[in-house]
């Protein structure tokens, strides 16, 4: 049975100095590589009973709106031979618009909103398409370097159909001025796929007098080329 | 179809978890999350260990997801660490097929820019182990470091990330 694509060179190295939290979190000893056995080539099934009514919009999770840009977050989910990926889980969470999370340990001294929890959820459908409601998240500073900053971001959790497929990224805004001193942002080696987590304006999907549109598509390891591989073989 | 390109083309990079994945209200850890079988169930086991750093101290913002193919079973747990850097999953130990029993772990933490992938095997199944396809690969002198050492309610297998008995981590 052919295996998935492997992605050597596409993520971000774990040994990456100028990311100070990496220093004693990083592993020393190359990966072994393994082959794709049965684990690797199946995932959890997480569906309709892991999602609640209002997960997908962000805007409603509470009496009253928060405050902040109204947005609509949507794309694709594909696997990397173009295919949809399917009824699979999309997880979100950020920071509220004054760049502040909901988590005990932010200590960054921007208000909270009561009226934003900042944490989505839902399934792709048929053609691989989400659809999230929010508010533009905030910068915030860190304290990684003199006067760190990161760029206003959406953190995206996805499984796809495998094991290997597996994938936690960050969502940025188009034409951030904060991208140049964000060692996070900068860890992707290759510029280009530096440029993929990068969301686009979106005209199509701004709703007039309501909320901007931004389209970001995500593209998970597809399976391996073989000359025989059929269609329906991948499910 | 025929697919004629093996290489991954417009591939999504991964980036860190952060520390804030574990939000007031939502996020990624769930109120389910830790059980990868119902509680109840028979033969459940829990899986219980620590996350340690390079310096040897307790990782308290990582998250754990350990995964199995289990027919009849969600076979899916996560689970954020304590503050003591500490993690448990219930589910059930896999039955042996071709490979000895064993889950997939994810390790997801600040500071981990993509996650970290390792097996969990069970220092009961010896037999199975020394012929475990996967665990031929691994050196002798550090397969202990894949091999979860039974307890009073389950296994504990503890994660260190770096430095002295660094977990075997895979590329997959």
């Amino acid at each position: 049975m052919p295996g998935y694509q492997r992605a050597e060179g596409l993520h971000p190295p774990l040994d990456t100095p100028a990311y100070g939290s990496t220093r004693l979190r990083h592993p020393t000893q190359p990966p072994l590589v393994i082959p794709h056995t049965v684990t690797e080539m199946t995932g959890p099934a997480l569906g309709e009973r892991d999602l609640g009514p209002l997960d997908a919009d962000l805007t409603r999770q509470h009496d009253g709106e928060p405050l902040g840009e109204r947005i609509i977050v949507h794309g694709r989910v594909l696997d990397g031979n173009g295919r949809p990926l399917r009824n699979t889980l999309v997880e979100i969470w950020q920071a509220n618009a004054g760049g502040r999370y909901r988590h005990d340990l932010d200590r960054h001294p921007a208000p909270l909103d009561p009226n934003f929890s900042g944490a989505g959820r839902c399934l792709t459908d048929d053609e691989g398409r989400y659809r999230f409601v929010s508010i533009k998240p905030g910068a915030y500073p860190w304290k990684n370097h003199h006067n760190a900053w990161r760029p206003a971001h959406i953190h995206f959790s996805l499984f796809g159909r495998a094991f290997v497929q597996r994938l936690v990224t960050q969502m940025y805004f188009p034409g951030d001025p904060l991208f140049g001193q964000d060692p996070i942002f900068n860890s992707v080696p290759d510029p280009a796929a530096r440029a993929r987590m990068i969301a686009a304006f979106d005209l199509d999907a701004t709703v007039p007098e309501w909320a901007l549109g931004y389209q970001f598509d995500l593209v998970l390891r597809g399976r391996a080329a073989t000359p025989f591989e059929d269609d329906d073989d991948d499910e | 179809m025929t697919t004629s390109d093996p290489r991954p083309a417009g591939l999504t990079p991964s980036q860190t978890v952060g520390p804030f994945f574990g939000l007031q209200q939502g996020g990624l850890p769930w109120s389910r999350g830790p059980y990868a079988v119902d509680e109840g169930t028979p033969g459940s086991v829990w899986i219980r260990g620590q996350v340690l750093d390079g310096d040897g101290a307790p990782v308290a913002d990582a998250l754990i997801e350990t995964w199995q193919s289990a027919p009849g079973h969600r076979g899916f747990a996560r689970c954020p660490t304590d503050a003591g850097g500490c993690y448990a999953v219930l589910t059930v130990k896999p039955d042996r097929g071709t490979q000895a029993p064993h889950l997939a772990m994810s390790v997801f933490a600040r500071g981990l820019l993509d996650r970290v992938v390792t097996r969990v095997y069970f220092a009961d199944e010896a037999a199975a182990n020394e012929v475990d396809p996967v665990l031929a690969l691994v050196d002798p002198k550090r397969r202990g470091t894949l091999i979860a050492e039974p307890t009073d309610d389950g296994y504990r297998l503890d994660i260190r990330l770096q430095g002295e008995g660094e977990t075997v981590f895979f590329s997959i």
